[in-house]
């Protein structure tokens, strides 16, 4: 009957299935998605900084991580390409590990954030009355809160760490998943397809769980995409005064901090780091921007 | 405003709120979110491992100084008796004494906190001066090269890390080419000069008529300033953008061209006057925001603000200070939103 290439079967005006419709919809924002440049350069960005962290091994030589004094403090050049530092290890591979801690604050800070944002966001907006009072007051306290200090008095309290540097983001970072996740559950809650589930007798937890809580998912990952350029910076930060990972670990924010005093004649030390901090937020950024313009063109205001 | 009266009267089962409820609202949110904020600290305070009485009297002292501290400090009462205690003493202004100093935490960052204002103030200006006129162009100029290089920069200042940037724009700046002065907020042989009357060193400086202090001092300020206005920059220049593009987009706009009006007037006198109302809350957060990113630029800088001090104190395990001071930017930072959304209201015709 109609055209059997796997485009047409993404592109069929009526799908035939649940797969189907659910396929087509991610090939559809995909193409919208991949019309914006901008967006394709954030993803490429994010989509490198997972590929390095995975082959970490292999991208970096042994002896590089080792203390080596004969080659302290080398500049940039064909050996060592972004140079030494102060106890003669490569920078660049250094970065290259230290992709992998980027990755794992930013996954354990989704990991936590989201779910809570989620609970608390889709209970508030569904349940509504007393209940959504309250919780949206401790949203709110928890949004107000300044989010580098609060995690700066955090961390001086549990103890240095990169542990508890995530703690302290989270801690500071759940609030406004909590917020969107409420306001789609508000718009959701009145819908047909809510009717029809609770005449079927699907239970409020069930509703929640299955009908609710994934609509309100496409909104939480675009501000999850675009708050992760402000935990890396965080999370840097905090790295960078001394309360995040702690050294050797090669965290790109301590790596600029202990660098920081060969600013002047050994350039390299500090600013290599910091330029890989750039790249990754810049690579979530673009890539937030885009993916918000794909599923919600009207708050972008970009076209 | 009908509509939204009925909207809200058609949701579910709500009182139409009067200006005293909505006044009232505000302040209670105001006091929840002062004892929230509270509750942190205290909990902080008290989940912190080191022992508090330890901190207090060292490990050489005997058990009966130990039992003394102990109850002096009232932590042998229940957890929310010792709460209200706090709270207590935090509205007499008393944040307990520093250790790392040996004054009361209050008076010190008293005398920290207007260098952190001057560095906000002049960074939000920039932000203010430079960004509303990049983001108004980049508007008019939408899809063309003013409005690509702004998305750059804007995009720029939200994803580099301000420290960096800060140490980057020291190394080029100061240490290279010499165009400004290095850390600090004066040259050594300058210090002590001036009479502290308002603890703003421009100021300061300026009525006590010592330009040339006044010269040394807008030397060490501009560069800690443009690195923490980038951020202040980069946002207010892209909600402008964004505000104007809805506003430019609307039919008021294509009558007033229509009607021929010269295009800067459409631009500045039609369009700009309602972006600029809805700006006032984002130069509120943006000040807000500064206050407490202050801290990374001050340790950059070595200014002397409650950035620089809360940090300081963090090291020197002084948690009374760490926590002073992390209370004095919340309360700072709450009550600048606050004040800027109630501002919003008041200008706003539509809004009130």
């Amino acid at each position: 009957m109609t055209t059997l290439t796997l485009r047409g079967w993404l592109l069929a005006e009526v799908p035939r299935s649940k797969g189907q419709a659910r396929c087509q919809r991610v090939f559809i924002s995909w193409l919208a998605f991949k019309r914006n440049p901008v967006a394709v350069i954030g993803l490429l960005i994010i989509a490198s900084l997972v590929m390095v962290a995975l082959l970490a091994p292999w991208l970096t030589s042994t002896e590089a991580l080792e203390l080596n004094l004969a080659k302290r403090l080398q500049p940039p050049g064909g050996e060592h390409w972004f140079g030494t530092d102060e106890l003669g290890r490569d920078i660049l591979d250094r970065i290259i590990w230290g992709s992998r801690i980027t990755l794992y604050i930013v996954g354990l800070v989704s990991i936590i954030v989201v779910p809570i944002g989620l609970v608390i966001g889709v209970v508030a907006g569904y349940i509504g009355g007393w209940v959504d009072n309250f919780l949206m007051r401790l949203t709110d306290i928890f949004l107000a809160f300044p989010r580098l200090i609060l995690a700066m008095a955090l961390v001086a309290a549990l103890g240095p760490g990169l542990e508890n540097a995530v703690l302290a983001i989270a801690l500071t970072t759940w609030s406004p998943f909590a917020r969107i996740a409420r306001a789609e559950a508000l718009t959701i809650r009145n819908s047909d397809f809510i009717l029809a589930a609770r005449m079927q007798g699907v239970s409020t937890a069930g509703i929640l769980t299955r009908h609710v809580a994934p609509l309100c998912m496409s909104s939480v990952i675009v501000r999850l995409t675009l708050d992760m350029a402000g935990i890396i910076l965080t999370a840097a930060g905090l790295g960078f005064l001394g309360l995040g990972a702690q050294p050797p670990t090669p965290e790109w924010g301590a790596m600029i901090s202990l660098g920081r005093q060969y600013l002047i004649d050994q350039w390299w030390v500090p600013t290599m780091p910091g330029i890989a901090i750039l790249v990754v937020s810049l690579g979530f950024n673009l890539l937030g921007d885009g993916l918000r313009d794909v599923f919600d063109p009207k708050s972008g205001g970009n076209q | 405003m009908r509509a939204s009266s009925v909207l809200k009267a058609a949701g579910p089962g709500r009182a139409l709120p009067s200006k005293l409820v909505k006044a009232s609202g505000v302040i209670v949110s105001l006091i929840l979110t002062f004892v929230g904020l509270t509750a942190v600290t205290f909990t902080i305070g008290r989940v912190m491992p080191a022992d508090p009485v330890l901190a207090i009297v060292g490990d050489r002292a005997s058990q009966e100084v130990y039992d003394q501290v102990f109850l002096q400090l009232g932590l042998d009462k229940p957890i929310y008796v010792q709460y209200l205690k706090y709270l207590g003493q935090l509205l007499q202004g008393d944040l307990g004494t520093s250790i790392m100093t040996a004054q009361p935490v209050a008076e010190d960052i008293l005398r920290f906190f207007p260098a952190t204002m001057e560095l906000a103030t002049v960074a939000t200006l920039l932000g203010v001066f430079v960004g509303i006129p990049m983001g108004v162009l980049a508007a008019v100029k939408q899809g063309r090269w003013p409005d690509h290089v702004v998305r750059v920069i804007g995009l720029i200042g939200y994803s580099a890390p301000i420290f960096w940037l800060g140490m980057v724009a020291l190394l080029v700046f100061y240490a290279r080419l010499d165009w400004v002065a290095g850390p600090g907020r004066l040259d050594v042989f300058y210090d002590g000069i001036v009479d502290p009357v308002s603890g703003i060193l421009l100021l300061d400086a300026a009525l006590a008529g010592e330009w040339d202090i006044f010269d040394n001092a807008l030397d060490h300020l501009i560069l800690p300033a443009s690195i923490l206005g980038t951020f202040a920059l980069a946002y207010i220049a892209r909600m402008t953008r964004s505000f104007m593009l809805d506003q430019l987009g609307q039919e008021y706009i294509l009558t007033a061209r229509v009607k021929g009006i010269p295009e800067w007037q459409v631009i500045w006198r039609h369009a700009f006057r309602n972006v600029l109302v809805q700006l006032i809350t984002i130069i509120g957060l943006t000040y807000a925001s500064l206050l407490e990113g202050s801290v990374l630029t001050e340790t950059i800088f070595s200014w002397p603000g409650i950035g620089l001090y809360i940090t300081k104190s963090l090291f020197n395990n002084d948690m009374n200070a760490v926590l002073g001071g992390t209370i004095v930017v919340g309360v700072c930072f709450v009550g600048i939103n606050m004040l800027s959304d109630l501002l919003y209201k008041l200008v706003d015709p539509r809004v009130r």
